[in-house]
């Protein structure tokens, strides 16, 4: 006699390190990124762009390109302005917001160095450029703005005229009385912080090819981004199509940390072209011009004031915050946005009543900056935890005392911000104990004072943050951008009983696909080998947002699961159909029908499905399966879901050299439910990662007629292997109600609190020399600067 | 084709016989004329990493190595290693470890990390983060891509020692 | 980023390569390891007529060690260089250097001729070249000269080499007994150009310092002999006041220039931290 079979047990994929599926065949060098795709007939486009910051275009002369070896077509702003529509990156939530129309190509003036001016499409890329190098292009230069601080002198020149000045938006905040608190302070620190523009330098620069069927006023684009269904209606406005008459492919992407969820006039001009041409049109970025095009961001300049009373705790904080956004608001998520956050996450992690806040955003003949990984948080949270450190040190507290005093409890939620943000349950406190516990802060404390007794500098930074993450509809949709604020989730059963899931949210290196796969095989009750997961095509998967302000897992992530639910339901329906059984006293286990009681196995599920679909003629008459289940979520709980967590830095400087060497990161953040914590932890990591570059390395240098001086990645330094240090990472899990599954972001924590931590930590290291330094990156010289030594 | 090149080269174990204008780089010849679209461009002046391959076993530029300079010379990319089975193991290291996000970098990473296995077997976590620190990755933050290939160096050194230990005993 | 169309020859012999170079001179570029002449070719900064390849010239790639020198073929690569066991012992800040020469697949290629040929003043062989008193071997179908590296370099990528001659080999003299050298440079990341470089050598008779020889590079427009600071330390024990003294020649000898990041007085704050470092590795 058999043993009787043990009965099969509910599993569950959510929590566990499940290695990407996915990952294996870019492992194998098959990844299909655009500039992988060939399509029969296809020309090379290069840009002629604009050597100066400011100039007007006086006269354009396209004879000699046009005769040049292999070019099919050659055009000017004009030429492609037949085919797009110009934009204006304005929404209306951000009142007063304004900027000018903007072309895929320039028409008449030239507003940044890199803006392109003409095009030229040729059989190869390399006689693409050849022919380029043949435009003739007369230029009057003209004034340019660069300096932020200057922009709204009265003497200053008004980029577009129309505008009447180079502000582009104000924003306030003021709680009431903050002055008074201020004057009445036992303590009051303030300090000026200055962040270097930096850029994403996705290691695939961006990329598209558009092709175009004039048979079927069929638009096909093959394009690296993070948001299909937005970009999907951007071409079929600004190029005039229906909408249903335009495709937009993003299969693997490399790299996108916001850098590719914006409107590129390249890109839209490439699509215009495929649509003038009637043949496909395929266009890598360069490097040079990925550094002088791609989006740039984090230009600030913040002066901000801390006021505590006499027992360390923080009662107002004072923010000032002008940043340059270059010649244009970019379209369609506005460069309001990096100010506008910086504005409400300052102070975020902390509980003090009083804020008073002016932001100002100004135009400038640089690069324009948008939305990049973080947007805003790196800013806030330096000047944050700089302020906050500051206060610690003049009341002699312990950072981390001083972090305990002030931090929001952990059972005072939910919690309304100074700025007004609504938290619903944060664990700053259970964070920075599990920090502190994870990275011995006592002992490495010892080790900072013996070492400092033998001349050898170390510091140790600390620094809280929140992040935004599972945004609602009142980030864009309110403001009347036509960026979905919710996602789908379409589940088909196959006849083997393995699932296909499309989603709406899109994969750009994080895991998007397997923690779709995860949810899915966890609700269905099968094993996530038998899940297959596609994203970013716009003829397939269902309309949704994509993958940005860390939304993915959450948004994307739920409605993964309410699918998931509901495709369980209908198969155990179809199964009860089958073996005559009431469908609630079955269950579906590792791709078997069980006894929901005892776990016996009633049924495969492979058998279940080729029933439903081959032959429902052997089912009851009034049953039809369905096998195919859609399910959308939006967040509309919150405006926001927020995440916290903490960081800390331990730094070497040399003092002679003013060298900074990463000795150890930690973190732990909380983002609620973890669905793999293999794919968050590097998340973190890499995110981190980003945030060193930022502190250490990173920041695009102008001179002062607006020429970008280190436009090649020899000058632009990023962080590489050599000088990143390990990285202990932590968690503490407060799920979000909500949702079901109780995801919140984690895509952008890292990058939030890393530059913050890494200042801590030099300033803590130079704090027994008197020095300190607030402007980033901390490179050699301004720390010898700080030093006095040069 | 303005001074074309006849080229004959040995790409991934089979003869290759194309003609192509001198300035081709070898990263171009790879992707556009042989459709070896695994290895990537990243900079296109030598700095990323995201074309490195190897010429006569040697980890080089493909975007700062002419096509016709590889004329008579043996060429692999992370497809050649990947169908050999070369590198199965590295490959299976990155794949556990999470070593790779958006991929763009890991065919270089890889082939990067084949020459340094093989130059340095023992190498450290400092000498792997050396030798990778001509490879940019954005994604990652590197410790995972050093956890994965230290793993899969210590797996070698543990295979070699028990072939050892083995023959020994045979012996 | 394409390069710009040109014609492409390979030389097989040195003879031939001289040829098309005295036949092409000044329209004509010699691609060795091709690791900076690449790049300059993608971002369309040169745009010759004609390529001639010297690369696969193994005559031109040895390291060879005479009774009296050390002969380096042109077409060494650095990691030729960073593997040799001669150098190794004979000249170890070579090796040293070597290493820290950008990245391992940029030194599988890039030559230790071709960086002496194109005089890049941020590159280590150049400044080697005058701490350790080279010289080189020009050659050209007018036949051969040997010039001493101290007049070599003119001014940014500019030698003293004619349009139609092409460097064949380094030679280095082998050290006196008692020389001490020391390398070293300092980078934001690995494999970066250097802020500051030098090699320091010097020759040691009990704690005394003689023949001192101190070469910087990444800090001017060309590589140069800090010939103020080894003065100093010349006849010294490389004591503290010594080193100080050194330090203060620095100024005048390498008047340095501003790069990306640093100011003049920056590279030359981190030239003299760097210099009075090398100097207590000679002990």
């Amino acid at each position: 006699m058999n043993a009787p079979v043990p009965g099969l047990k509910p599993t569950t994929y959510i929590g566990q390190d499940v290695p990407r599926p996915n990952a294996k065949r870019l492992l194998a060098g098959r990844g299909q990124y655009v500039d992988d795709i060939r399509l029969p007939r296809e020309l090379h486009a290069a840009f002629v762009r604009s050597p100066h910051a400011h100039a007007k275009i006086v006269h354009l002369n396209l004879d000699a390109a046009r005769k040049a070896k292999g070019v099919f077509w050659c055009g000017s702003g004009v030429d492609v302005a037949r085919a797009v529509s110009p934009w204006v990156g304005v929404l209306t939530h951000f009142k007063g917001l304004k900027s000018a129309p903007q072309y895929a190509v320039a028409l008449e003036r030239a507003t940044w160095q890199g803006e392109a001016v003409a095009v030229v499409v040729a059989q190869t890329r390399a006689q693409a450029e050849d022919a380029a190098q043949l435009v003739e292009v007369d230029y009057d230069p003209l004034p340019a703005v660069t300096n932020m601080e200057t922009a709204l002198d009265p003497a200053t020149p008004v980029i577009h005229a129309d505008l009447g000045d180079n502000l582009a938006f104000t924003r306030g905040v003021d709680t009431g009385g903050v002055q008074d608190v201020f004057a009445g302070a036992h303590l009051v620190v303030e300090d000026t912080f200055r962040f270097g523009r930096h850029t994403g330098v996705c290691l695939e620069p961006r990329a598209i090819t558009a092709d175009f069927n004039p048979s079927e006023q069929q638009l096909t684009v093959y394009l690296g981004n993070q948001a299909p269904h937005m970009m999907r209606d951007i071409f079929a406005k600004h190029l005039d199509l229906p909408e249903s008459h335009v495709r937009v492919i993003s299969r693997d992407v490399g790299g996108s940390f916001g850098i590719k969820v914006h409107v590129y006039p390249d890109e839209m001009a490439i699509a215009g072209i495929a649509k003038l041409l009637g043949r496909p049109i395929r266009y890598l970025a360069d490097r040079l011009e990925s550094f002088s095009t791609d989006i740039h961001a984090r230009e600030h300049l913040v002066k901000a004031k801390l006021a505590t009373d006499k027992d360390g705790r923080i009662l107002a904080f004072e923010l000032d915050d002008l940043t340059g956004i270059g010649p244009y608001s970019v379209y369609p998520r506005t460069s309001a946005v990096e100010g506008n956050q910086v504005v409400n996450l300052t102070g975020g992690p902390y509980d003090f009543k009083h804020y008073l806040a002016n932001l100002k955003v100004v135009f400038q003949n640089k690069t324009p900056t948008c939305q990049y990984r973080a947007v805003g948080h790196p800013i806030a949270v330096a000047v944050t935890e700089g302020l906050v450190d500051l206060a610690a040190q003049k009341l002699r507290l312990d950072p981390a005392e001083f972090r305990r005093r002030n931090l929001i409890a952990d059972d005072n939620y939910p919690y309304t911000s100074a700025s007004g943000l609504k938290f619903e349950a944060l664990s700053h406190h259970a964070c920075l104990d599990k920090l502190l516990k994870l990275m011995d802060y006592k002992g490495l404390r010892a080790e900072q004072q013996a070492l400092r007794a033998k001349g050898i500098h170390r510091g140790i930074g600390l620094a809280a943050l929140i992040e935004v993450t599972n945004p609602s509809a009142l980030f864009y949709g309110v403001g009347g951008a036509r960026i979905s604020a919710q996602d789908g989730c379409t589940l088909r059963l196959e006849p083997t009983g393995w699932v296909t899931a499309l989603t709406g949210v899109t994969e750009q290196g994080q895991g998007t696909e397997g923690m779709i796969a995860q949810v899915v095989a966890s609700a269905v009750g099968i094993p996530v080998e038998h899940v297959r997961v596609i994203t970013g095509d716009t003829d397939v998967t269902p309309y949704g947002g994509g993958t940005w302000a860390s939304r993915a897992a959450g948004i994307g992530g739920e409605a993964a699961l309410m699918a998931g639910h509901t495709l369980k339901a209908n198969i155990l329906a179809l199964a009860a159909a089958i073996l005559t059984r009431d469908a609630a006293g079955l269950d579906l286990r590792a791709a078997q029908i069980v006894d929901a009681a005892t776990g016996e196995v009633l049924l495969p599920l492979a058998e279940a499905a080729r029933i439903g679909q081959y032959r429902p003629d052997t089912l009851p008459r009034a049953f039809q399966p369905e096998l195919t289940v859609s399910r959308q979520y939006g967040q509309r709980d919150w405006p926001f879901v927020f995440t916290n967590g903490i960081q800390a830095s331990y730094v070497e400087v040399d003092t002679d050299t003013g060298f900074v060497k990463l000795l150890k990161h930690w973190m732990v953040e909380d983002c609620g439910t973890i669905i793999n914590p293999l794919l968050v932890d590097e998340q973190l990591r890499g995110g981190i990662a980003q945030g060193i570059g930022g502190a250490l390395f990173e920041e695009c240098l102008y001179d002062d007629t607006g020429q970008l001086l280190n436009a090649t990645m020899a000058d632009y330094l990023v962080p590489m292997a050599a000088e990143m240090p390990d990285m202990v990472i932590g968690h503490v899990c407060t799920p979000t109600k909500s949702s079901e599954l109780g995801a919140k972001g984690a895509g952008e924590a890292g990058t939030a609190g890393a530059p913050a931590a890494v200042m801590n930590a030099i300033n803590d290291a130079l704090s027994t020399l008197s020095a300190r330094v607030t402007e980033q990156p901390f490179t050699p010289e301004r720390i010898l600067r700080a030093l006095g030594k040069v | 084709m303005e001074n074309a090149f006849q080229l004959a080269v040995k790409v991934n174990g089979a003869d290759v016989a194309k003609t192509v204008e001198p300035r081709t780089h070898l990263i171009d010849f790879l992707r556009n004329d042989l459709g070896l679209t695994g290895s990537h461009i990243g900079c296109e002046h030598g700095v990323c990493g995201a074309c490195t391959v190897l010429v006569n076993g040697e980890i080089v530029r493909g975007c700062l190595t002419l096509a016709c300079q590889t004329h008579g010379a043996e060429v692999e990319t992370v497809e050649g290693l990947t169908e050999s089975g070369l590198i199965a193991d590295l490959q299976t290291a990155f794949h556990q470890r999470n070593a790779l996000q958006c991929g763009y970098c890991t065919p270089g990473m890889l082939v990067c990390a084949t020459a340094l296995l093989t130059e340095k077997p023992h190498a450290t976590r400092e000498e792997i983060r050396e030798y990778l620190s001509g490879n940019f990755c954005r994604c990652t933050g590197y410790e995972a891509i050093v956890d994965a290939i230290e793993t899969t160096a210590k797996n070698r050194a543990a295979g070699k020692q028990l072939a050892a230990t083995n023959n020994a005993e045979a012996a | 980023m394409k390069a710009p169309s040109f014609a492409y020859e390979r030389a097989e012999s040195l003879a031939r390569a001289c040829a098309l170079l005295h036949q092409h001179a000044g329209n004509a570029r010699i691609l060795a390891g091709g690791q900076s002449l690449i790049p300059a070719l993608n971002l369309r900064l040169s745009q010759p007529d004609l390529l001639i390849d010297i690369s696969q010239l193994n005559e031109l790639r040895h390291i060879t060690v005479t009774a009296t020198e050390l002969v380096v073929g042109a077409l060494t690569r650095h990691a030729d260089i960073e593997r040799s066991a001669d150098v190794k012992r004979l000249f170890p800040v070579l090796t040293q250097a070597a290493a820290q020469i950008a990245h391992p697949a940029i030194r599988n290629r890039g030559t230790m001729g071709g960086s002496i040929a194109l005089a890049d003043p941020a590159a280590e062989w150049p400044a080697a070249t005058l701490a350790l008193d080279m010289s080189l071997t020009l050659a050209s179908e007018r036949g051969e000269r040997r010039v001493p590296a101290d007049s070599f370099f003119k001014g940014i990528y500019e030698t003293g080499m004619a349009q139609d001659e092409m460097l064949k080999s380094i030679h280095i003299p082998l050290p006196a007994a008692g020389t001490r050298s020391a390398f070293g440079e300092l980078t934001r990341r690995s494999g970066d150009y250097a802020i500051t470089g030098a090699f320091v050598t010097a020759r040691k008779s009990g704690a005394t310092l003689s023949a001192t020889r101190i070469a910087f590079f990444g800090v001017a427009g060309q590589p140069l002999l800090a010939r103020g600071a080894m003065a100093a330390l010349d006849g010294t024990t490389g004591d503290a006041a010594a080193v100080a003294r050194a330090q203060a020649c620095l100024a005048a000898d390498l008047d340095p220039i501003a790069d990306l990041y640093n100011t003049p007085a920056t590279k030359l704050h981190l030239s003299r931290v760097l210099l009075a470092r090398l100097v207590a590795q000679l002990a």
